[in-house]
């Protein structure tokens, strides 16, 4: 029983640290903006499947360079997309943005599909695939990389926040646009690089969890809505709450797949999540929201 | 630009005249109506079907047609929808006034269709998948492709040779898997099987070792996974990883290419069901359907890339049709599906076909050829 529960809780870290990095995603732009991108998961999806197809071939890149390739073009198309589909709707209201991302996330997929086709494909994991035995319990190598990657770069957001200028001026933005383009910060740039930053987060999930789950041009569907229900579990805005929201997702499905019933699990998920939005209405994490009358 | 009244007599008659002769050869075509999915999610049925009709009903015009009569398709494509499905269909039948019905990519748009072709008195040949669609049989609605019934009897009939009791099934939670699951839960006491442990996952699911580790921990035999897309690789690779050492059985919705390319070396010595299409080369010369198999996959691949089971379905229930049409000499529908019913010894794609009026399928259970991963390849097992 023992080694079974360790296998559950392996495989629900391992989704959950996904989950985790996409909820980051969403947290790093609605902090800056409030907005909600949905977007986020076709950042997932593109940079699984640009790494795909540029390592793809005999004469196609080494992993690495495809992979940190992949990851610059997502960021560009995060910057794109901020610059050009949600800069130009400054004043619209927050849902009307709302609306832009859907809009944009619906458009990315489309490209996607005519650029790179609807076939599901596989990446070559990145150091083998010699199962690590404990106990009874399995893991992969890549399951190593997944939970290390999420790790590194929750650390490196936490940092890029609490201790640098940028970092803090993205916040001061999110805190009073108004007050934070008086005290001289160029508000359009750090729109811009919250959402690079997001595109990045996005794009590096995708490649982690590309040769465990394997990409299509519909993956970031799923992931982005798994990642959205993690931020909002852990409390939307607050980029702890979106780690441990993420990872209490993948533990929750996992362990519920397992003790209680695979068919029921993304439902058990989902009402464990109504369950806390009724109690704590603002997440786990969140900060309670007061409105000014 | 300016008109004049001479211009306007000259474009008057013109039109005139090709109103006329579209009219005269309309008079004369054989009309095959389809709806497929060509795109959205069900894509992958749809467009090599929409291929394989065009192919070869450009081929049967160049050389003549049939009787002398040309013939015409009319396509839409309903994306998967079942909504869009039944306007097409109407348009098909109320406007095009086409002479049978070859389509119907998914079980899903099928079954919506099917009142339709009924009230209306229209041949429907079906080239999706569930078992609903001809049992009960209905007067009208035929189908070429095989049942998923067809699929998990084919299973239990080789783990009953192998003496395999005790099965644990996972299966996908798309309509497929669901129905898969259903057909296999009903026809495994029929062969002495127990189910033992019985899991779902999600379609997008990123793991399923969780599934699998109960799996491992159940007294099951063999493991028997129906589903398709990335769920049955990612099962596959899973395994693998956790070391279970059972037979593992897949269904015919992972018969591509593909699936061995996703799953890599965790595939070897996977067992499924599948059309012999797959296998057309290595079949015996005696087998009959090999010409037909060779010149199918010849054909489609000199001209689309590589081919599919389900354009195979297309091309059978083509076929099937225009042989009905020939043979009744002309496009009276009820003559037409007396003949379609009458199909005897018709050798397509997936099987070798005799329908008859309490059976609007005609494939026996030896239509499905149970093929090992070998090597990276499909091998036939004896």
């Amino acid at each position: 029983m023992f080694d079974q529960i360790l296998q559950f809780l392996i495989t629900g870290l391992t989704t959950g640290a996904i989950y985790a990095l996409v909820a980051l995603g969403f947290t790093i732009i609605y902090n800056a903006s409030d907005v909600v991108n949905f977007a986020q998961g076709e950042f997932v999806m593109m940079g699984a499947m640009s790494t795909v197809f540029l390592a793809a071939g005999d004469n196609g890149l080494p992993t690495p360079l495809a992979a940190t390739l992949s990851v610059v073009l997502v960021i560009c198309v995060g910057i794109f997309l901020q610059r050009f589909a949600i800069a130009p709707a400054r004043g619209a209201s927050v849902v009307t943005t709302i609306i832009i991302t859907i809009g944009a996330s619906i458009f990315l997929r489309g490209l996607a599909l005519v650029v790179w086709g609807k076939d599901i494909h596989g990446m070559t994991p990145f150091s083998g695939e010699t199962p690590i035995h404990i106990g009874q319990a399995t893991l992969l190598p890549q399951n190593i990389w997944v939970m290390g990657g999420t790790a590194v770069m929750v650390l490196a957001v936490h940092y890029f926040f609490h201790y640098t200028m940028q970092g803090k001026a993205i916040l001061a933005c999110s805190y009073n646009r108004d007050a934070a383009s008086l005290m001289g910060i160029n508000v359009g740039l750090m729109m811009m690089v919250a959402y690079g930053l997001s595109a990045l987060l996005g794009a590096m999930a995708g490649i982690l969890v590309a040769p465990i789950s394997f990409t299509s041009y519909d993956a970031g569907v799923m992931l982005g809505l798994k990642g959205f229900s993690a931020a909002i579990l852990g409390g939307m805005g607050n980029p702890m709450g979106a780690v441990v929201g993420g990872l209490l997702l993948g533990l929750i499905e996992s362990l519920s797949a397992g003790l209680i019933s695979s068919g029921y699990k993304d439902a058990i998920g989902f009402i464990i999540l109504l369950l806390v939005l009724f109690i704590r209405p603002s997440g786990l994490m969140g900060k309670r929201s007061s409105d000014r009358v | 630009m300016r008109i004049n009244k001479k211009s306007v007599t000259a474009i008057a008659a013109a039109v005139g005249i090709s109103v006329a002769s579209s009219l005269a050869t309309a008079a004369n075509t054989i009309k095959i109506g389809t709806f497929l999915a060509v795109t959205g999610p069900a894509s992958f049925l749809g467009d090599p079907e929409l291929k394989t009709l065009q192919m070869y009903i450009d081929s049967i015009n160049a050389d003549g047609g049939i009787d002398g009569r040309k013939v015409e398709l009319f396509h839409y494509d309903t994306g998967g929808k079942a909504k869009e499905a039944v306007k097409f269909a109407k348009r098909l039948i109320k406007k095009d006034r086409v002479d049978v019905i070859v389509g119907g990519s998914t079980s899903g748009s099928t079954m919506s269709v099917i009142p339709l072709a009924e009230k209306n008195h229209i041949p429907f040949i079906s080239l999706a998948g569930s078992v609903k669609i001809i049992d009960p049989v209905k007067k009208w609605v035929f189908k070429t492709p095989h049942t998923d019934r067809m699929a998990a009897a084919k299973i239990f009939e080789d783990m009953k040779k192998r003496g395999i009791s005790k099965v644990a099934l996972i299966s996908g939670n798309g309509g497929f898997g669901k129905s898969g699951r259903g057909q296999s839960l009903a026809l495994a006491p029929n062969y002495g099987i127990s189910v033992v442990a019985d899991e779902s996952y999600g379609k997008k699911d990123t793991d399923m070792t969780t599934q699998l580790t109960k799996i491992r921990n159940s007294n099951a035999e063999a493991i028997l996974n129906f589903g398709f897309g990335s769920g049955p690789a990612i099962v596959t690779k899973n395994i693998r990883q956790l070391g279970i050492k059972l037979p593992l059985y897949q269904s015919h919705g992972v018969a591509s290419k593909k699936y061995i390319e996703l799953a890599g070396s965790a595939a070897e010595g996977v067992r499924l069901p599948a059309a012999a299409l797959l296998v057309a080369s290595s079949l015996s010369n005696s087998d009959p359907q090999k010409q037909v198999l060779l010149d199918y996959k010849n054909r489609f691949e000199a001209k689309h890339g590589s081919v599919s089971t389900f354009g195979g379905h297309a091309y059978d229930g083509l076929l099937m049709a225009l042989q009905a049409i020939d043979r009744a000499n002309s496009t009276d529908k009820k003559k037409v599906r007396a003949e379609i019913e009458k199909t005897a010894n018709f050798i397509g794609t997936g099987g070798v076909f005799n329908m008859s009026p309490s059976n609007h399928l005609g494939l026996g259970l030896d239509a499905f050829k149970m093929l090992e991963i070998k090597n990276g390849n499909w091998t036939i097992v004896k």
